[in-house]
């Protein structure tokens, strides 16, 4: 598990219109409803379909003082494993972290990239089964969520709920899972997740 | 800005960007009439209050306009019949809203605005820096500048309990970072029932357009009159600095948040003092803690509020310092000193009897991230050029092919 120590700084990588903002939001709203101090914004710019975003959250137990972009990350989330490494990569702390979208095992993807922390989830995969779709970005945080301390899947859960379809949800996830009610389309992001936080693949040295 | 634990209104903890919590500030000061026209980083605040209008959380008439010239004139119009205005904007869109900003102030209306601050075309930039916020200076409007969405939330309401003090009725602006701000979320409190925010805001008389008591707003004045016309408005911006006290301590006893016209971190003992405002101030704390473990007695301080200008708090704050350096984040072209606060900071010490040395930077042009090694690197900078530094004029921190020996 990573502890979050003083301050715990993410990155976000994707491609416009995949949801790396968003998922920057989602994770700063669950750390919200923890109690802990958060903080998420985009890298700004022109906003193409397709071109290479960065989102930053950064999460503390006390109140965040600096607005500068993160530029020595403990975390990478890689939403799309198209990107080149050499974007994602730059600035990673040397016990850094990545979290990546990808069908591979953690092992050959962590050789490949020189690192050695990997967790690999295969998002795409898990967002087409349960929402038709491959909108990655619920499910890269069921993948991150696992190994970070401190944030609840049932907190991700709620954040979720209440960025992307406006509804504040109190009860547990159990329960929301059961609840039909809610719509298919919520319940495949929310099912996304969970097994995206189920079937991740750690490896952590 | 410091929280007290205990405040007076129950609130509740939100996770908001500044555009957002600007929103929720309008809404909670219950305003009547909105009228804007979208610009980015502007455009959250605006789409939000579309929203909350439409889903009945707000019971307000939102004007839909072709420009920002019409956007700030139909809420002159609305508030000279009585209603509670606002309005937002940024960059391109201020400027264009120019010659209205002194109708305002000049019809003496309680505006308020909110401006996520933006650089200015041409080259086109959509991204921060406080270019347009500083070409609006002269125009009599209250200026406040926030440095988190809390802050954002706090001065709004603030901002009309100072414009709509029968003492004042000047329109106030509360500026906030493009960007660094607009679009970072962040947890802040906001009061659980929106009573708690009316009992703040009274609705007082003043002199409106009414068709059974007919006036006249905003005639022609012959050049006998128009001078002690406008000396009003010098006195009220004057005046204003007591009521923004006043109403500072109303939102302490109400919302449990001291605010102050400068506020200060590490200041008391410190040999360097480095001046900012907007959302920059937290990266520079961050700043002063790397170089006072390096041993340098530093300390940081925040311009909250714009205009009127607090010359005695930065007087009383700067008394004990030997080195000032004052970071800017917009550019008066050939300005003596190009640093618009700077230039400004140099006057009021000077009008104190003041005359520490003096460090003039520029920084965060269209949306050139300021970090925690800008701000030290500079603190090293201005040491090492000593009493040479205010002679270079200012000095534009990291520009390619700039040089200061």
């Amino acid at each position: 598990m990573l502890n979050i120590g003083e301050t715990i700084e993410i990155r976000f990588h994707g491609r416009g219109g995949q949801g790396a903002v968003t998922a920057s939001i989602i994770l700063a709203e669950a750390a919200g409803i923890e109690g802990l101090y958060s903080q998420a914004f985009p890298e700004f710019g022109p906003e193409r379909r397709g071109a290479p975003v960065k989102a930053y959250t950064r999460i503390s137990k006390e109140p965040i003082r600096t607005r500068a972009p993160i530029s020595s990350p403990d975390v990478v989330v890689v939403l799309d494993p198209s990107l080149q490494p050499s974007i994602y990569l730059q600035g990673l702390k040397s016990k850094g972290l990545v979290i990546i979208n990808s069908k591979r095992d953690a092992r050959s993807i962590a050789q490949e990239l020189g690192v050695e922390r990997v967790v690999a989830i295969d998002a795409t995969g898990i967002a087409l089964r349960n929402m038709g779709v491959p909108i990655v970005n619920v499910a890269m945080l069921g993948a991150l969520v696992r190994v970070l301390e401190y944030i609840s899947l049932d907190s991700v859960a709620k954040a979720a709920l209440k960025i992307l379809f406006n509804i504040k949800w109190e009860d547990n996830l159990e329960l929301l899972l059961k609840t039909p009610s809610i719509g298919e389309k919520i319940l495949g992001n929310i099912r996304a997740m969970v097994e995206a936080y189920k079937s991740a693949e750690v490896l952590m040295t | 800005m410091e929280t007290k634990l205990e405040s007076r209104v129950r609130q509740t903890r939100v996770i908001l960007n500044s555009n957002y919590a600007a929103a929720y500030a309008v809404r909670d000061a219950d305003v009547d009439v909105i009228s804007a026209y979208p610009i980015t980083p502007q455009t959250g605040v605006v789409e939000k209050l579309s929203e909350m209008i439409a889903e009945g959380e707000l019971d307000a008439e939102m004007i839909h306009v072709e420009s920002e010239h019409s956007a700030l004139s139909a809420i002159i119009g609305a508030s000279a019949v009585g209603a509670r205005v606002f309005t937002a904007t940024s960059s391109q869109g201020l400027e264009y809203m120019h010659e209205v900003l002194h109708i305002a102030s000049g019809m003496r209306l309680p505006l308020v605005m909110a401006i996520a601050t933006r650089a200015l075309s041409a080259p086109i930039s959509i991204w921060n820096d406080y270019s347009d916020l500083m070409n609006v200076r002269d125009t009599s409007w209250i200026t406040f500048i926030a440095s988190t969405a809390q802050e954002v939330y706090d001065s709004i309401i603030e901002a009309y309990m100072v414009s709509e003090d029968p003492r004042i009725l000047l329109p106030s602006i509360v500026a906030y970072d493009g960007f660094w701000m607009s679009h970072t979320y962040e947890p802040l409190y906001i009061p659980e029932d929106r009573k708690t925010v009316l009992e703040m805001l009274p609705r007082r008389p003043r002199y409106t357009l009414d068709p059974d008591n007919p006036i006249t707003m905003g005639s022609i004045v012959n050049p006998d009159w128009y001078y002690e016309i406008k000396y009003q408005q010098v006195e009220a911006m004057k005046e204003a600095y007591r009521v923004i006290r006043e109403a500072d301590a109303k939102i302490e006893e109400n919302l449990g948040r001291v605010y102050k016209p400068v506020e200060s971190y590490l200041a008391e003992d410190s040999e360097i003092l480095v001046l900012t405002y907007g959302g920059i101030y937290g990266t520079l704390q961050t700043a002063v803690d790397l170089l006072r473990s390096e041993g340098l007695k530093v300390g940081a301080l925040r311009l909250r509020l714009w205009r009127p200008f607090p010359a005695r708090d930065l007087k009383t704050l700067v008394e004990d310092a030997k080195t000032l350096i004052v970071v800017d984040r917009a550019i008066s072209y050939g300005a003596s000193i190009e640093g618009p606060v700077a230039l400004e900071t140099i006057a009021a010490l000077y009008r104190e009897g003041l005359y520490p040395t003096i460090a003039s930077f520029i920084a965060g042009i269209g949306g050139r991230p300021v970090s925690e090694d800008d701000f030290r690197d500079m603190v090293k900078k201005a040491l090492e050029l000593g009493e040479r530094a205010l002679k270079i004029g200012s000095i534009h921190w990291g520009v390619r092919g700039a040089e200061y020996e």
